[in-house]
């Protein structure tokens, strides 16, 4: 589903690479947690399998997309393939609840008969029903964290990838968020989680990758969160 | 990647969602929108203010110049037949506008009523026998190009049936050429400050949209992570754009309305020298739809335009390796 083989991005040749001959596979349906310390490369990794960023070396494969022969112009159909969930939210300032997550279907041109019939099964799912006509800015942070996952899945991809959803949410609101990624990831999504959140990583007791320096660290089945 | 080829039925679907999301995007976003109008208002109006100026002052050079004509004095001995030749020979000058004829008998009767005053001219003149010429007066279409009516006049054969020199000649043909001049290079100066003055409006429209969605870069930003294309990110920033331009451009036709029918006494009374002020506002009651339509299609051209360029550098997949 998921494949890198010798991932390295150099963003300053002066520096040292923020990932470094990085290879990992993910399985369909798996949930894998990325874990680091800031600045280890968890984000560009997030950024290379959004194609925000392109890898200096090596191959990365998502859902049988091969990046390196992918064109600018097909860039927004693989992005509508994968769900995104981001640590600020990337909510629409100006859109409701209804709108952010309407959106995700209207650009890949689903009748509005539909979105009227997906929506409101997937706010059942994130917990947010009754909440359509608020605008983001009467949210709270899992509420708004909750919208963002509802416009990840509302397309239904195979794949979604979520870095540091929990980063900016109290311990609670973190846990409701990782919950609905657990629901999902039961639904058959393959989810791809990063946080530096020692207790998320030691409850859930899932596959974990230890990235430290840019380079993978570890890969274990199920782990603890092991000092880094 | 295999793109589904859209059907016309997806298309209208996109254009509905685009058309309805600048819509949105205007009531829900007013600060921007009228800091923005406000500009485009100004910068429209002033634009149609030197519109109008250009063509009150084109008028007035125009009513100058229409009096400008050249009169070709005739001997007595002229015959009719010849004089029609003559006329008709004129004509037949591309310049030409009018040819008119003022007989000996005529040229006495304008003499006698224009000193209708001066007792002693009349006492003067009644006591000889008529001396004043029978003329030719010939009005040219264009003033700057009068020689070519000059040189015809001025040919050996049809000098002989002159008795003295055309009006066209000596201090009054200086005092022609200068006012020729000066028409002309105000005429082209005012051409030239309007086409400079709609440039400039079209640059300072541009940087305040460009202002209104560099505010909006970050949506622009999560739009594209979204994965929606690019017309589909741009689209809703042009219609709005679009509706800023609709809205300044017909409240600037509404303001320079009010402002003409407000001061429609005073313009009617007033005069500047020379300078017709209460033509501005005939010319803009005459050209009213014209000014409606042309502003309004400028104002959507700008607007859609700006927002075309200014969506363009965030729009970019800038990626690289």
């Amino acid at each position: 589903m998921i494949l890198l083989d010798r991932v390295t991005k150099i963003y300053n040749k002066d520096a040292a690479p923020a990932l470094e001959r990085v290879s990992l596979h993910v399985e369909p349906k798996e949930f894998v947690i990325i874990v680091g310390a800031s600045g280890a490369g968890k984000s560009t990794l997030f950024k290379l399998l959004t194609r925000e960023e392109k890898p200096t070396s090596g191959k990365i494969i998502v859902g049988g997309i091969d990046y390196e022969t992918l064109k600018d112009k097909d860039i927004p159909l693989l992005r509508r393939k994968i769900g995104t969930v981001f640590q600020d939210f990337k909510l629409l300032p100006n859109k409701t609840v209804f709108e952010n997550i309407a959106y995700a279907l209207e650009i890949a041109g689903t009748s509005k008969r539909e979105i009227d019939h997906t929506i409101p099964k997937v706010l059942d799912i994130v917990g947010l029903k009754g909440k359509e006509k608020n605008m983001p800015t009467e949210l709270s942070g899992g509420e708004r964290q909750r919208v963002a996952i509802a416009r990840a899945i509302v397309r239904q991809p195979k794949i979604l990838i979520a870095d540091e959803p929990t980063g900016n949410l109290d311990p609670k609101h973190a846990w409701d968020i990782i919950s609905v990624l657990e629901k999902i990831n039961r639904f058959g999504t393959t989810v791809l989680l990063t946080t530096h959140n020692q207790d998320i990583v030691n409850k859930l007791k899932r596959r974990v990758i230890t990235i430290k320096d840019g380079k993978v660290a570890s890969d274990q089945a199920t782990s603890g969160y092991k000092s880094i | 990647m295999k793109h589904k080829p859209k059907t016309t039925n997806h298309r209208l679907t996109e254009l509905g969602r685009i058309v309805k999301t600048g819509c949105i995007n205007f009531v829900r976003n007013p600060w921007l929108a009228i800091a923005a109008m406000a500009m485009m208002l100004v910068t429209l109006t002033i634009t149609l203010f030197l519109i109008i100026a250009n063509a009150t002052f084109g008028n007035t050079v125009q009513q100058i110049t229409d009096k400008i004509d050249i009169s070709v004095y005739l001997k007595d001995s002229v015959t009719e037949s010849q004089r029609s030749d003559f006329i008709g020979d004129i004509k037949q000058i591309p310049n030409v506008k009018s040819v008119s004829y003022l007989s000996k008998d005529d040229a006495l009767e304008a003499y006698k009523q224009q000193n209708a005053s001066n007792t002693d001219l009349l006492v003067a003149i009644s006591q000889t026998d008529n001396p004043l010429p029978a003329s030719i007066q010939i009005k040219p279409k264009d003033v700057n190009n009068i020689d070519a009516i000059k040189n015809f006049i001025e040919k050996p054969e049809n000098k002989e049936l002159q008795s003295d020199e055309t009006s066209y000649s000596g201090d009054r043909k200086e005092a022609i050429d200068k006012i020729t001049h000066a028409t002309r290079f105000m005429r082209e100066t005012a051409v030239i400050g309007v086409v400079i003055f709609t440039i400039i409006s079209a640059l300072i429209i541009f940087n305040t949209i460009q202002m209104a969605i560099f505010n909006r870069r970050d949506e622009i930003h999560i739009m594209r992570l979204l994965g929606a294309n690019t017309n589909y990110i741009r689209g809703p920033f042009v219609v709005e754009t679009m509706l800023y331009g609709i809205i300044a451009a017909v409240a600037s036709i509404i303001l320079v309305g009010s402002l003409f029918r407000l001061t429609s006494s005073t313009f009617e009374a007033s005069s500047l020298g020379l300078l017709d002020i209460s033509y501005a506002s005939r010319y803009f009651s005459k050209n009213f739809w014209f000014i409606l339509t042309g502003q309004t299609i400028i104002g959507i051209l700008i607007g859609a335009v700006s927002s075309i360029i200014a969506t363009k550098r965030y729009l970019k997949f800038k990626a690289v390796k």
